[in-house]
């Protein structure tokens, strides 16, 4: 368990990790922009192209990427105690599903981004509602219920996608699987998931020594003094809001929600209030890099940028493991 | 330590409890005072570990009243009831590593305020707990590498860190050696002894029973239960009846002690 103190220390760092991603994705490019002439744009008298292109292109597809980014670590780190399941990642129950079948569906009508935004955001929270509809039941709410639930409901807006993308014309295919890849250069502004990454946090630290007990099991949270029923829900919620809003605006980037929680936790340790915060900004940095990398490995094309934060966080994860292994054994 | 000793810290009001089509009891009336320890006695699945969860608080009783320190589980908030009852679960799963230490430390939460972290005074009370269940020098070992009986000894350690005034305890002695059975009664017979606690067990040894409590509840699976004194209720016909199956006494001083005939 990390004394306040440590754990300070350690979101500091994270915090400098992530403005430095940030700082990275304003200066690399077709148009490569010195530090200088970003710090100067940031401060506010950048100048000429390389100050628009950091201004009104990079700035708010860097803003977008760290906030979608730790919105999924985040949902990732809370349903992995509310399932008590470390395979759990914020599209085990449906929800990025959900938004594919919404997204896909105003793809297809030819809506523009916003339509398909809000027709994702809908689909959503379509499968937030008819998942908790369907696993509350008889008012016994276990946590292999809930699981299998929202299994079976990915699965079925799985086949759905699979149906749509099998009867599209061959010229919005293309973007359908992007949208379905994830994919951060539709540009629009960074605002709503930046203001939803810090309402879940604020709304989800105060709980943060009560998640603790969670993961230790319902019964043994009840008997310590958690109000589990209450907490459960809530944490559901919250998970499947920024779920929502992260997929909603960027896709279903794969890999972080799941991944990036156990970085930190192999890291740092399990203590949610160390945790939560701290996956958050990881996320947040790591979706940065890798959409960095995106959109200027194979420059002009841009990449999908769910493959690369795969590529990333696959060797990463590996090493700690191994790390971890050794240390446990010694 | 109670500051209403006329007050149970546990008291039942004509109380039913049934799980699963069968009852487990029925006109429970029980009432268990600082200092009085409680064994439960019964074959499997007569409903003991049921019994004792509708006593925690985590299910509801078919009909009836669970009293907390005077008060129904409804009236109080789940962590002032944490303050007055520990529970001790007969099964546990750790889905996440963790340490030792973290883990006594747990039992603090319902004594810390939300943004509280624990304080060197909560670390000396875990440590002190782990001392007292023998896991001194354990604090940094990972949960998941301990042994089935470590890992029992280490929920008692929690629990002690909680430092209730109403320990149910469900099969306390699940998993531990002998040496570690005796260690264990010893601690709640202490907790009962000098600290005012209550507790209620679940033991699968009649002589155990007798030797560290001094109430008994049997519960026969088909909702009849026999509460009383321990050296009314516990003998070898009421024991035989029980488990259905004869057993003899034998004496050793002021102990008793049942084997299967």
């Amino acid at each position: 368990m990390p004394t306040r103190r440590r754990a300070l220390l350690i979101l500091a760092a994270l915090t400098g990790l992530a403005l430095a991603s940030i700082v990275l994705a304003l200066c690399v490019g077709s148009i490569r922009v010195p530090l200088a002439d970003v710090l100067a744009t940031l401060a506010g008298d950048g100048s000429g192209i390389p100050g628009e292109v950091v201004r009104s292109l990079r700035l708010p597809r860097a803003l977008a990427g760290f906030a979608c980014g730790g919105l999924l670590a985040l949902a990732g780190a809370l349903l992995q105690v509310l399932l008590r399941n470390p395979l759990a990642d914020p599209y085990v129950l449906g929800i990025s599903g959900g938004a594919g079948v919404g997204a896909l569906l105003a793809i297809l009508l030819g809506l523009a981004s916003t339509g398909i935004n809000a027709l994702a955001f809908l689909g959503a929270l379509a499968a937030m509602l008819l998942v908790f509809g369907l696993a509350h039941g008889d008012g016994g709410w276990t946590q292999t219920r809930l699981l299998l639930t929202g299994v079976i409901v990915a699965a079925g807006c799985g086949a759905t996608v699979a149906l749509m993308l099998s009867i599209a014309p061959e010229h919005k295919l293309r973007g359908m699987l992007f949208w379905l890849m994830g994919d951060l250069s539709q540009g629009a502004s960074p605002t709503l998931p930046l203001a939803m990454l810090a309402a879940t946090l604020l709304v989800a630290l105060p709980f943060a020594r009560e998640l603790n007990l969670l993961a230790r099991g319902a019964d043994t949270a009840q008997t310590l003094g958690v109000a589990v029923p209450r907490l459960r829900r809530g944490v559901y919620v919250v998970a499947s809001l920024a779920t929502a809003a992260a997929v909603t605006h960027a896709g279903s980037i794969g890999f972080i929600g799941l991944i990036v929680p156990h970085l930190v936790r192999l890291a740092t340790g399990n203590d949610q209030r160390l945790l939560l915060p701290a996956s958050a900004l990881a996320g947040g940095a790591l979706l940065v890099i890798a959409d960095t990398l995106a959109r200027t490995v194979l420059a002009p094309q841009q990449l999908p940028v769910g493959v690369l934060t795969a590529l990333i966080g696959v060797p990463v994860f590996l090493f700690l493991l191994g790390r971890d292994g050794r240390g446990r054994n010694a | 330590m109670n500051p209403h000793p006329a007050v149970p810290l546990l008291e039942t009001r004509r109380l039913a409890v049934s799980i699963g089509g069968s009852v487990v009891c029925r006109e429970l009336d029980l009432a268990l005072r600082p200092g009085e320890r409680l064994a439960i006695l019964g074959r499997n699945g007569a409903g003991k570990s049921t019994l004792l969860s509708v006593l925690a608080g985590l299910r509801p009783p078919q009909s009836g009243q669970v009293l907390l320190a005077g008060t129904p589980y409804a009236g109080l908030a789940p962590r002032a009831a944490a303050r007055i009852r520990g529970w001790l679960p007969q099964a546990r799963g750790d889905a996440f590593a963790a340490t030792v230490l973290e883990t006594a430390l747990i039992g603090r939460h319902p004594h810390l305020d939300r943004w509280d972290w624990e304080s060197p005074e909560d670390a000396r009370l875990a440590r002190e707990a782990l001392h007292a269940v023998g896991l001194a020098g354990f604090e940094t070992r990972n949960v998941l590498t301990l042994s089935g009986g470590e890992r029992q000894r280490l929920a008692i350690a929690t629990l002690l860190t909680q430092a209730p005034r109403l320990l149910l305890l469900d099969e306390p002695l699940a998993h531990l050696d002998l040496n570690h059975q005796i260690a264990m009664l010893e601690l709640f017979a202490g907790a009962a002894r000098d600290c005012g606690a209550a507790v209620a067990m679940v033991l699968h040894e009649p002589g155990l029973a007798c030797r560290f409590c001094n109430r008994a509840l049997l519960m026969h699976g088909d909702g009849n239960t026999e509460l009383g004194p321990v050296d009314a209720v516990v003998n070898a016909d009421a024991l035989a009846r029980l488990y259905a199956h004869p057993l003899r006494e034998l004496r050793d001083g002021e102990h008793r002690w049942f084997i299967p005939a």
